[in-house]
């Protein structure tokens, strides 16, 4: 036996009493873990980027309003712009709303120029380019769906429906796309946006929003700016950022994540900690002669007041790794639930699970600090006398 | 030679606003091997001189001699090493640790000590034998009789082969039968182990064991009786 074997073996006095902490203690941090996480997510910026050299340019007031497709002479035009493309959102259903993936008209050539870290077979983006009804997606989506290459895809639209009222759309699927970053591209299914210009009942000569390429990322903000004064007097005002940028905004729109998270995550731990520690008052006080006893054997009052701490400490760090690690587990399952939001991949790094390991740790010597400066302070005789 | 010198010991305490003097000049000195059993009425001292012998607790004056050691200059923490060699504790109601089986309740005064694993564990196995519980070893005390539990605490006392013993009522807890087979094996272990006993309880039949009787009260030693 150890001191560690002490320590353990005195946890395991009221183990209905120390499982129940453990389970606390793991909730606390699985929550820690997964909503720090996605504070992180979100004050990053939702999903990879891919790239530094791209603005993105929506409508200066809300990002549903539509944009006149003749801007894109105007906006190719300013100096530092290289390339522009465009997506629409274009919403509908596959099948069952459940089964919710974005849906982006797009130009074919033009798409996959803009985004080269989307890898397609040529031959596939070929058969995009000249298939008016053609679509492609993600190779997971086509796993996920158990889609094949030839197949049709209905899609109901919920925004737009056929010029003939019809809110049936029919896609040939042409191809598929990847890429090398991990979790695969995000869901986006997309299709050719000459095919649906003409289909839709309404909305012609409009687009949703410009992803615009520019020569030097250095001059993002003065690009940027002359985007926005271009058509600062049109009917259709636009607002400029680059990619990082507009995953801010657009993560700002949902609210103070970081806030929200910081808020919840302060009264979680506030509660684990009185529960904490009263655990640890509860058994300091069942075990005041044993404390005794082992000074009276010969352990220093500091020995005695480690293994108090260390009792403590064991606890939080025990209950703290299985929610870190359940946290972890659940992370690809996380992923496949959020995948069809298409905000991209929730991925937990080593800090978050880092900083967690740590705030465990502390907790523990936060919870253990005041019994242990008891069992220091514990008179043998005193103690003994009273058992 | 004496192994314990007391010379003028008295202590207090405190009690609220009243000052309660339990010893009162106490001078004692016990020779190494001796059985000594220290009786009288509740109050009267026995267990306060008991724990200021074994180094749990300090006198208020006077000098303390134990094993060579000047128990009034030792801090707190040598003390403890002082007492993890030294002295063996009995209690009268075991003080077992529940939660860990008799051979671990052994082992745990050399957990202080450098010996390994394997080496406290076969000490602690030769203690328990000494007691006659190896077959008990990986029993916790709730799984114990009151008896196989003090010979436990007995195993514990003795596995760092300290020279001195100190029991508080070792047999207070146990019916006549028990009482005495413990006595018998704290007898075997003053004879044939030379360990040094001092011994606090209130049965004369446990005191007749000792080779000598020191009765104590109102904080004073009144009467010694040999055995």
């Amino acid at each position: 036996m150890s001191a560690l074997g002490l320590i353990w073996a005195n946890l395991q006095r009221r183990k209905i009493r120390t499982y129940l902490t453990i389970f606390s203690l793991l909730v606390a941090f699985l929550l820690f873990t997964v909503l720090r996480t996605v504070a992180v997510w979100f004050e990053q910026g939702i999903g990879d980027t891919g790239g530094v050299d791209r603005l993105v340019v929506t409508a200066k007031y809300s990002i549903i309003e539509s944009l006149p497709i003749s801007q894109r002479a105007e906006i190719l035009a300013v100096d530092g712009v290289e390339a522009i493309t465009h997506m629409t959102w274009f919403g509908g259903n596959y099948q069952d709303p459940r089964n919710f993936f974005p849906k982006y008209p797009v130009e074919p050539l033009g798409y996959f120029e803009m985004f080269p870290e989307y890898i397609i077979d040529p031959d596939q983006l070929n058969a995009f380019a000249n298939t008016r009804t053609g679509a492609v997606a993600p190779a997971g989506m086509l796993e996920q769906y158990g889609w094949q290459v030839g197949d049709k895809i209905p899609i109901e639209a919920d925004i737009y429906p056929m010029s003939d009222g019809s809110r049936l759309w029919e896609f040939d699927l042409v191809g598929s796309y990847t890429t090398e970053a991990e979790g695969g591209p995000p869901p986006v299914f997309l299709f050719h946006y000459d095919f649906f210009d003409e289909a839709r009942q309404f909305g012609q000569g409009s687009v949703g929003w410009w992803t615009v390429r520019i020569g030097d990322p250095e001059r993002a903000p003065e690009i940027s700016s002359t985007i926005d004064t271009l058509f600062e007097n049109s009917l259709n005002p636009v607002k400029s950022a680059t990619e990082d940028e507009f995953g801010r905004q657009f993560a700002a729109q949902i609210g103070d994540i970081g806030l929200i998270t910081t808020g919840i995550l302060s009264a979680v731990f506030f509660t684990i900690l009185l529960l904490t520690a009263n655990t640890m008052s509860q058994a300091l006080r069942e075990r005041i002669p044993e404390l005794a006893v082992l000074k009276t054997v010969g352990f220093s009052n500091l020995k005695v007041a480690m293994i108090v701490l260390g009792e403590s400490v064991l606890l939080c760090a025990l209950g703290g790794l299985l929610g870190i690690a359940l946290a972890v587990l659940a992370a690809p399952g996380i992923n496949q639930a959020m995948a069809s939001t298409g905000l991209g991949l929730f991925i937990i790094g080593w800090e978050v699970p880092a900083i967690a390991a740590g705030l465990a740790v502390l907790l523990g010597v936060a919870v253990g600090t005041s019994p242990a400066w008891s069992a220091n302070r514990l008179s043998i005789a005193d103690a003994l006398r009273r058992s | 030679m004496a192994i314990v010198d007391l010379k003028d010991v008295h202590k207090s305490f405190t009690k609220g606003r009243e000052r309660v003097e339990v010893l009162l000049g106490i001078d004692l000195a016990i020779d190494q091997g001796d059985f000594l059993a220290l009786m009288g009425p509740s109050g009267s001292g026995k267990t306060t001189l008991l724990n200021i012998v074994g180094g749990i607790d300090s006198a208020s004056q006077g000098h303390v001699t134990v094993a060579e050691a000047n128990l009034n200059r030792m801090s707190g923490r040598d003390l403890a090493r002082w007492r993890s060699s030294t002295i063996g504790f009995v209690f009268q109601f075991y003080n077992l640790l529940p939660v860990l089986n008799a051979r671990r309740n052994v082992e745990l005064p050399l957990l202080l000590t450098k010996l390994s694993g394997k080496q406290r564990r076969r000490n602690a196995d030769t203690a328990l034998e000494i007691v006659g519980l190896s077959d008990r070893a990986k029993h916790k005390p709730g799984e114990l009789s009151g008896g196989q539990q003090q010979r436990v605490a007995i195993a514990r006392a003795i596995v760092a082969d300290p020279p001195i013993l100190v029991c508080d009522e070792p047999t207070g807890d146990l019916d006549r039968e028990t009482a005495e087979e413990i006595l018998d094996l704290l007898g075997i272990l003053n004879r044939d182990h030379g360990k040094t006993i001092i011994m606090v309880t209130h049965d004369p039949k446990a005191a007749d064991h000792a080779r000598r009787t020191l009765h104590l009260d109102k904080g004073q030693l009144v009467t010694e009786a040999a055995a």
